[in-house]
């Protein structure tokens, strides 16, 4: 491997300069790969908070603000196997834990449902209507647990269970709220139409299917219903969040281009200085192909340096980012994640050797007559 | 190499010209220049300068190709063979010994002789031919970590020249070899030409200076790009 010692000798002898170029690439490769990394420890943070998978189909009024009997009825049938199941929802309540004041929203469901729509954290789910189930956020802030009493408007109920904490979702938010049954709502707020309909589609295929047939079923007319779906609004979530995610990682680029830049520089310097060196290896019989060779292992060797070095700092940049931005690590060690360490690597060497190969050429085709006569 | 058939000579030149296009006009370096050297011959060439003299040193180690006219080097015609092949030929048929030594700085006194073996057999001289070839020289084997700028004119030189002999070629090809040796270094280094000859290798030099010229057999004085 004589070609790679001369190469690996003239970035020793021209330290340097050579380190300049590798501080450019490891700036370059941290770029990409920290920012890479942060745009999807970013996206995976965000799209965790969201708690709705995308099996949900959550159908709202058009025009008026509550659905009727026989809207839900027709959306039932739509729904066929799978069940549609009708929320009372938007009133605000005032609250009184023992000497506590509050506001919380109440939702009304019936008891039949809320096992298929919501998860509890402890005690049992409301069965009947002096019961309320408390979101886990409600219940930390007044301090509820199972057998508490709760004062919401002018009823007294008893808190039968805690939820398991929801985060955002699409469809119903009850970890700040209060849930009761559909016939204390109805009554209390003497409203007997639904403000809206959820649909769990277990199975994914269906989700269209059933989008369509709720359509054609009430939108036939005119448009009675707002169908949301909550897959296609995490695909929008997820595709926005990849094009700020590969933005980040564009600007990362700009700043590989001007390592790139310095590479070139170093490279037709290091061509320049020793043109008359070229001109002698070539006369006394080294080939073109191998000049080039020469001048591609230096800067190959400056970009794997500048590549490596750049991988330990991204990793340690996407850490401290994380850490700071996110206030979580948990996301970093994900292959997902770490993927862009190799990808910014990659990058960085295939800039380098991009960046090289211009220079390397121009040695390669040197006349050897007018290299020797060089001064 | 074993191209050449008996009597040929080992270096052919028929007719050649080189002419070089300069922004001011055309430059004939060589007119119609017609040459043999036969094997084991020692020629000197001499001449004003610009006379093309280093031209056609360069035309016979195949740096440079004939603007018209047919060269034949070791038996194979030069116009008819790729850049690769002609390189391959300089490697393995001629070595070169320039004025200024043309050591490469980078490598080592040992690295820049062994250099022409490891691009022709890829590998290190592990037979000893480096040491077997400068113990003839003179040379103090110590020097050989240290790099070229470290060495004396002459030690350079005779680096150079073990360098050109390493890979035992046919032709040794010398641009003033004693251009910027003093007189003592000067004669040593004729005289272990003068001996490479008297082994049977073919010399061409190009020299100014009568006292180089007469260690030759035959001297060839050009002027004006032609031959006297």
């Amino acid at each position: 491997m004589i070609f790679f010692d001369f190469a690996w000798r003239s970035i020793r002898l021209n330290w340097l300069r050579s380190l300049l170029a590798v501080i450019g690439i490891v700036i370059g490769v941290v770029a990409i790969s920290s920012m890479g990394m942060l745009g999807n420890s970013l996206q995976l943070s965000v799209t965790e908070d969201l708690s709705t998978v995308g099996d949900t189909l959550v159908i709202f009024p058009h025009a008026s603000d509550t659905l009727t009997e026989r809207q839900f009825k027709n959306i039932e049938r739509a729904a066929g196997q799978y069940a549609a199941i009708p929320i009372y929802a938007g009133h605000a309540e005032r609250i009184e834990v023992g000497n506590e004041k509050g506001v919380a929203l109440i939702y009304g469901i019936r008891p039949d449902d809320i096992p298929d729509l919501l998860e509890k954290a402890e005690g049992a789910y409301t069965q009947s209507d002096g019961s309320v189930m408390a979101g886990a956020t409600l219940a930390e802030e007044f301090d509820l647990r199972v057998g508490s009493r709760i004062k919401a408007g002018n009823t007294s109920f008893r808190v039968a269970g805690i939820l398991e904490e929801k985060g955002i979702g699409f469809d119903i938010n009850p970890d700040s709220a209060l849930v009761a049954t559909d016939h204390w709502y109805s009554s209390y707020y003497d409203q007997d139409e639904y403000d809206q309909v959820i649909i769990r589609v277990s199975d994914l295929e269906d989700i269209e299917d059933v989008k369509e047939a709720i359509d054609k079923r009430l939108n036939r007319r005119e448009t009675e219903v707002d169908i949301l779906d909550t897959g296609a609004i995490l695909e929008m979530i997820t595709t926005a969040f990849e094009s700020i995610a590969a933005f980040t990682t564009a600007i990362g680029g700009i700043s590989l281009v001007v390592a790139g830049v310095s590479i070139f520089n170093v490279q037709m310097m290091s061509v320049t200085e020793r043109i008359r060196e070229i001109g002698i290896i070539r006369s006394i019989g080294t080939r073109r192909l191998e000049v080039m060779k020469m001048f591609m292992y230096e800067a190959l060797i400056l970009g794997l340096i500048g590549s490596s070095i750049g991988a330990v700092l991204s990793f340690g940049g996407g850490y401290v980012t994380s850490l700071f931005m996110l206030q979580t690590v948990k996301y970093i060690f994900l292959p997902s994640t770490l993927i862009y360490i190799p990808y910014g690597m990659v990058f960085g060497i295939i800039t380098s050797l991009l960046s090289g190969l211009y220079p390397a050429w121009k040695a390669a085709n040197l006349n050897p007559i007018d290299a020797l006569r060089y001064e | 190499m074993g191209d050449l058939a008996p009597g040929m000579p080992v270096i052919r030149l028929e007719e050649v010209s080189k002419i070089y296009t300069l922004p001011f006009g055309q430059v004939v370096a060589l007119d119609n220049v017609s040459l043999d050297v036969e094997k084991g011959d020692f020629v000197a060439i001499m001449g004003p300068s610009g006379s093309g003299k280093s031209t056609l040193l360069n035309m016979i180690g195949c740096l440079d190709v004939p603007t018209t006219g047919r060269l034949c080097v070791n038996g194979r015609n030069i116009g008819e063979m790729t850049d690769d092949e002609i390189t391959d030929l300089r490697l393995e048929t001629i070595g070169f010994i320039f004025q200024q030594f043309n050591l490469i700085p980078l490598l080592t006194v040992r690295e820049n002789i062994e250099y022409p073996y490891i691009l022709r057999h890829r590998k290190h001289d592990t037979g000893g031919r480096a040491n077997k070839i400068l113990s003839k020289m003179d040379f103090d084997s110590s020097m050989l970590p240290h790099r070229p700028n470290e060495l004396s004119g002459g030690q350079q030189q005779r680096v150079a020249i073990a360098r050109a002999l390493i890979n035992d070629p046919t032709i040794l090809l010398c641009d003033e070899p004693t251009g910027n040796l003093d007189t003592k270094t000067g004669t040593m280094v004729m005289e272990l030409l003068k001996e490479t000859n008297e082994y049977g290798r073919t010399i061409v030099m190009v020299t100014h200076d009568s006292n180089v010229a007469a260690y030759a057999k035959r001297i060839i004085t050009i002027v004006d790009g032609q031959i006297q």
